[in-house]
């Protein structure tokens, strides 16, 4: 197996923390010498991919591949599973608590933003056993 | 306009004094709702918000912003201000409303990026 790979613990009880991942990610493309327009989709992706972890699912953990020409991400949790995929997938919907919006986030945005901005997406969810949810971003 | 002018315009303080003021900024965003900020890939921006946590720095990284205006005066914590200064990213607060201070950059010809 080629690439570098990367495993990333988001927690699920210190929203502060979500995004330390992204930010990781993103400084090391940048010494990779990856292109600035394939990073933002990257971070982007991966940073709404956190947030989700530690705002629905309890925390999770994250996979990261990097090759010569593609960034895969693998986001996996143990939550609570989403009921209806196309509706969690559709602009402007969401379950989050008052609390979350207040926390600037919760505006039903999240899974959208991480499918516009991967190349390739795909998710996978079971009510009462958790989310996988799997994004390829092109770097060549 | 710079982060210089802007600071002028919106008769800012600077909270990170290290920043580098002479840098340019293009286009604009005024949200405290983080995940409309991050729908829209801007260049060179600056972000308007009356939200005051962490989050709002971590958006503006991902979105190679290089500007964050806290409107009403709003004041971040410590925690924030290092890890923006850390990213390089100028922070201002003022006491203008985010309608006002808005209005005055886009009277200076500032624009919103596009969607």
């Amino acid at each position: 197996m080629g690439g570098i790979h990367l495993h990333y613990i988001v927690p699920g009880d210190d929203f502060t923390r979500a995004g330390e991942a992204s930010a990781d990610l993103k400084s090391r493309l940048k010494k990779l010498g990856v292109p600035p327009t394939a990073i933002r989709k990257v971070s982007i992706a991966l940073y709404e991919g956190e947030i989700n972890l530690a705002i629905h699912a309890g925390g999770g953990d994250i996979d990261v591949e990097i090759t010569d020409d593609t960034v895969r991400m693998c986001l996996s949790d143990q939550g609570p599973g989403i009921a209806d995929l196309s509706l969690a997938m559709s602009e402007g919907y969401s379950t989050a608590p008052d609390e979350v919006r207040s926390l600037g986030f919760g505006a039903g945005m999240g899974l959208p933003n991480m499918k516009k901005y991967s190349d390739e997406f795909d998710i996978q969810s079971t009510v009462g056993v958790g989310t996988t949810v799997n994004m390829a971003v092109s770097i060549a | 306009m710079t982060i210089s002018q802007i600071l002028e315009t919106l008769n800012a303080r600077l909270l990170t004094p290290e920043a580098d003021c002479s840098r340019e900024v293009h286009t604009a965003c005024g949200s405290d709702m983080m995940s409309d900020v991050l729908a829209y890939v801007k260049d060179q921006a600056v972000l308007l918000t009356g939200l005051n946590n962490p989050q709002v720095v971590r958006t503006a990284d991902m979105m190679d912003m290089v500007c964050i205006v806290f409107v009403r005066g709003k004041k971040p914590d410590d925690l924030l201000l290092s890890l923006a200064q850390q990213r390089g990213i100028a922070v201002m607060s003022t006491d203008l409303t985010m309608f006002t201070a808005c209005g005055l950059l886009y009277e200076q010809g500032l624009r919103g990026g596009v969607g």
